[in-house]
């Protein structure tokens, strides 16, 4: 028998650097215990962290695979296990798994076309992957385009890299829009949900859309694009349910006949109409 | 095809249980029967079944996956797989051996899960044809002969006589075992046993169970259906159809904390549990309805899409006997196929 | 019996006074009864019935309906009004919102009995007077009902109702009842016996939580075992004998609520005499409290949660009892 193939057996993780990224969102750098990256992935892919005793749960790496030091989660506090990932500090051992699931198609249908990514919250976690990946080989592709918000600019993930690489005079056609929920002090840009801020920007169709974020964002901010004359094949998006193998075979994490570890997380727009409306 | 005479199976029992160990259906006290291991003086049940499947010799209903040691920020990990021992299986039935075969289609494909096939390749079985089907069987709706059951060696039982045929390798390796046993013979018995079952089969109450109505590619046809709400309506939301199943493979990952380190182990789960969906932001499936929907659409439905239109039901019947408030997959097929006859 | 409770329920749902009427509905066999509501006359006509099979205990089925603004009719057998009588003490069922019929039990078949005995191919069951006829693919057998009666109803407890709006028949009486035999029997057994009796009862336990989801005493909305908050959620436990426990602590849980329905039992795919464990408390709670049955009238003080100065010591349990 062939004991080498370790479908659920984990294995361990350093978590090298913990940083509070905003209010309820930390991001944490891992290695494996040799120092070196422990896990090789594709933009969207994700992996399940483990503390042992605590809980299991699956999580998007947001670091793009062209990064080749280490992995990244950014993860939001909201529940039993992203608690105690909360109170983790530098040095602390944690288990990985994976990479699971399939890829946003960066090399394939995603090259040579203009690119809108849009998100919201830590739904920019996911497409975090993506937009540095694109970034990495900026001449794959055309003008990128980001739109981002959050309930307000504390909440608004990434803060730092994206002023500080994404909205660099530096960076050759990437347009970063940011938007909060509501105004604040210190803050002149602009202000209104995420949906509505696609609308107004009102973008050229002949690209691809790539979407991240609360389901209510996703449902109008999909039902803006194709007011503004998308269609279905051009966007893109990644789900997340319930899941506790990662491999397809526990059953939970199910539309319809798709399991969204396995044949997801990243699923064109298309072919999610076509599985029921159960996520 | 070989013989033995029927007060002689103690003894193949003996031999068999000399050299491997072995499982036969033997009564509990409480008027079911159940898989245990043999020992001397065991008496086979003549239930035609177990009350759990047979499922438990593969993926039981929990099991070891890994254990962590911690210290401090440290964290061991233990791999506690070890090669399982070989076992036999005796008086598995039709519906249960093909079970087996949906089973080997969810864990033996990639990856593959290396704790059921480890189970699975050190197992023989042994089925038993059946030849007193009960009012609650329908494996014909599922095109299972029961009197032709698979398995690496298949038995039938007469009044004097049990007979055995090698299907595979295992098998054969399962006669040699006892051979001294057997007796070669034809199977005129068989035949004729064969007959009068099948003359059976025809007149249960389900012999008329289609499953044309279903299978792949009808999601949206059945899952909007209002026959669901009716349906489920009383559903206590408990776990028998599940776990009585032998074709229900969901499980749940969950860790113990021993006070000496954790071991995380897996274990039945089902899909008609409240928190089976649920995650620290919400859940997908709310109410009973839907939980109920997924188990009947997953079996009828999104199965046979994954798996070349074989169905997630082998027709044995458990739930129909089990259900506290006797809803089922027979009730479903027929109040959803009526629609579809509309 | 069947004939004037269709007639009544649909009376009712045709004055308006009710919206829905909860009862039993025929399933493929004779003696397959699922609960079900019924919302038309002609629904009534079509499915409704009330026979010798009609076992569950319609009372926690009225929770997802206490909440609409229109009256549910439920139909109750004597040992199920202990059951929403109780409820309604622990204001877990909304009282006003139910109009409650009252109906005569004459004690339920078990059909695992007759299945026990190797009855298969059952294509018909009926139970006429004493006689419970069973025709099979296999044969036809007569029985006598008292053999092949549920065990809760041979023990039964009460022919009386304890709540109802309106009663059809006659009202019965609290019976003698022998149902404390089996507790005496394992009482009697030495500690390490009764330990092995429920270690054999309790392995075969599928962790189902049909007793649990069926039981009209569980009304928790989310359970321990099932709250990953509470620390000890599971579904089955690592170990069998944690495994045990969910048992042992269900028992405790409901103790001097239970009105020993006997569904726990009825419900289980394992045939585990879970209701024994419940029958204990039971037991234990008259010899130490006085009678006292949960369920008998309405706002009734159970002894666990009041004080009297006759109450025993706690040190009644070091001293094994005495």
């Amino acid at each position: 028998m062939n004991m080498n193939l370790e479908t659920l057996i984990p294995i361990v993780g350093v978590v090298t650097e913990v940083k509070q990224d905003t209010p309820d969102i930390k991001n944490f750098r891992v290695v494996g215990r040799d120092g070196k990256k422990p896990i090789q992935h594709m933009p969207g892919q994700c992996a399940m962290v483990s503390i042992p005793g605590v809980g299991e749960a699956m999580f998007s790496i947001t670091s793009s695979p062209t990064n080749e030091d280490y992995i990244e989660f950014e993860i939001k506090k909201c529940g039993c296990l992203t608690n105690w990932l909360h109170m983790i500090e530098a040095g602390q051992e944690i288990t990985v798994r994976g990479p699971y699931g399939n890829a946003f198609p960066v090399d394939d249908a995603f090259a040579g076309h203009d690119l809108l990514i849009i998100a919201g919250g830590v739904g920019l976690a996911p497409v975090r992957s993506v937009i540095n990946y694109c970034r990495h080989h900026r001449d794959r592709y055309g003008k990128i385009d980001i739109v981002y918000g959050s309930r307000s600019k504390e909440d608004l993930a990434f803060y730092d890299e994206i002023i500080n690489e994404w909205m660099s005079p530096d960076e050759k056609d990437v347009h970063v829009h940011l938007t909060i929920d509501r105004e604040q002090e210190n803050w002149d840009g602009h202000v209104g949900f995420v949906p509505n801020y696609v609308k107004e920007l009102g973008f050229d169709t002949d690209k691809i859309a790539i979407l991240c974020g609360p389901p209510i964002m996703i449902k109008f901010t999909l039902a803006g694009l194709k007011e503004i004359g998308f269609s279905e094949q051009q966007i893109y998006t990644t789900l997340e349910l319930k899941m506790k193998c990662g491999v397809g075979k526990c059953g939970r994490c199910n539309v319809g006949s798709k399991y969204v570890c396995k044949d997801g997380p990243v699923f064109r727009m298309d072919e999610l109409s076509e599985l029921p409306d159960e996520y | 095809m070989y013989r033995i005479p029927r007060e002689k199976l103690d003894q193949l029992f003996a031999l068999t249980a000399e050299k491997e160990t072995l499982y036969i259906p033997t009564d509990a006290t409480s008027g079911i029967a159940q898989f245990k291991k043999w020992n001397e003086g065991m008496k086979m049940s003549e239930k035609l079944k177990t009350s759990r499947s047979a499922k438990d010799f593969f993926f039981p209903q929990t099991e070891a996956l890994v254990n962590f040691k911690i210290s401090g920020k440290k964290i061991d990990i233990i791999d506690p797989r070890e090669e399982c021992e070989d076992f036999v299986i005796f008086g598995v039935r039709a519906c249960d051996a093909k079970s087996f075969e949906i089973l080997d289609s969810v864990f033996l494909v990639d990856p593959v899960d290396t704790y059921y096939k480890n189970r699975r390749e050190h197992g023989t079985i042994v089925t038993l044809a059946c030849s007193r089907p009960s009012e609650s069987c329908f494996c014909t709706t599922f095109d299972i002969d029961p009197t032709e059951p698979a398995g690496d060696v298949s038995a039938w039982m007469t009044d004097d006589s049990v007979y055995f045929k090698a299907n595979t390798e295992k098998g054969e390796k399962y006669i040699a075992l006892v051979s001294s046993l057997l007796e070669e013979t034809d199977g005129a018995d068989v035949d004729a046993q064969k007959v009068a079952t099948k003359e059976i089969l025809g007149k249960l109450p389900f012999a008329n169970l289609k499953k044309d109505a279903f299978g792949g590619g009808k999601t949206e046809q059945y899952f909007g259906s209002p026959k669901w709400a009716e349906l489920s309506e009383a559903c206590l939301g408990c776990g028998t159809c599940t776990f009585v199943c032998p074709t229900c493979q969901c499980y749940d990952i969950r860790d113990f904390d021993t006070g000496h380190g954790i071991n995380r182990f897996r274990c039945w789960d089902s899909c008609m549990y409240s928190d089976f969906t649920k995650m620290a932001h919400g859940n997908p499936r709310l109410s009973q309805k839907e939980r109920f929907r997924q188990r009947f659409m997953h079996k009828l439905v999104y199965y046979p899409e994954n798996h070349d239109e074989v169905f997630a039901c082998v027709g044995c019947g458990r739930c129909v006997e089990k259900c506290p408030i006797s809803m089922n997959i027979v009730k479903v097929m027929k109040t959803l196929g009526e629609e579809e006859a509309k | 019996m069947q004939e004037v409770m269709k007639k009544r329920a649909k009376e009712l749902l045709a004055s308006g006074e009710v919206t829905r009427v909860i009862g039993w509905k025929k399933n493929e066999f004779d003696y397959d009864i699922t609960p079900a509501v019924f919302e038309t006359a002609e629904a009534i006509d079509r499915d409704f019935v009330y026979d010798d099979f009609c076992g569950p205990n319609l009372s926690k089925f009225t929770f997802q309906h206490q909440k609409n603004d229109t009256k549910t009719l439920v139909f109750l057998k004597p040992c199920d009004t202990y059951s929403m009588t109780q409820m309604v003490t622990e204001h877990r069922v909304n009282r006003d919102a139910l109009y409650i019929i009252g109906i005569p039990c004459f004690g339920k078949i078990d059909i695992e009995k007759i299945k026990a005995d190797g009855m298969t191919g059952i294509l018909s069951v009926t139970s006429e007077g004493a006689d419970v006829k069973v025709h099979t693919l296999y044969g036809d057998k007569t029985y006598v009902k008292i053999d092949v009666m549920a065990e809760r109803c041979l023990a039964c407890k009460s022919k009386y109702h304890t709540i109802y709006d309106e009663l059809i028949g006659e009202e019965g009486e609290v019976m003698e009842t022998d149902r404390f035999d089996q507790v005496k029997e394992l009482e009697a057994m030495t500690p390490d016996q009764r330990f092995e009796f429920w270690r054999g009862e309790l392995s075969r336990c599928i962790r189902c939580n049909a007793c649990r989801n069926a039981c009209p005493a569980c009304t928790c909305e989310s359970c321990v075992f099932d709250n990953p908050e509470s620390g000890i959620a599971q579904k089955a436990a690592a170990d069998s004998f944690e495994e045990n426990m969910f048992h042992i602590i269900r028992a405790f849980h409901v103790a001097g609520r239970c009105t020993d329905c006997g569904e726990c039992s009825r419900v289980c795919p394992q045939h585990i005499p879970l209701h024994l464990l419940n029958r204990k408390f039971i037991s234990d709670i008259n010899g130490y409290y006085g009678e006292y049955q949960a369920g008998e009238e309405v706002g009734q003080r159970a002894p666990l949660v009041n004080f009297t100065k006759e109450d025993v010591e706690p040190d009644v349990v070091a001293k094994g009892g005495k």
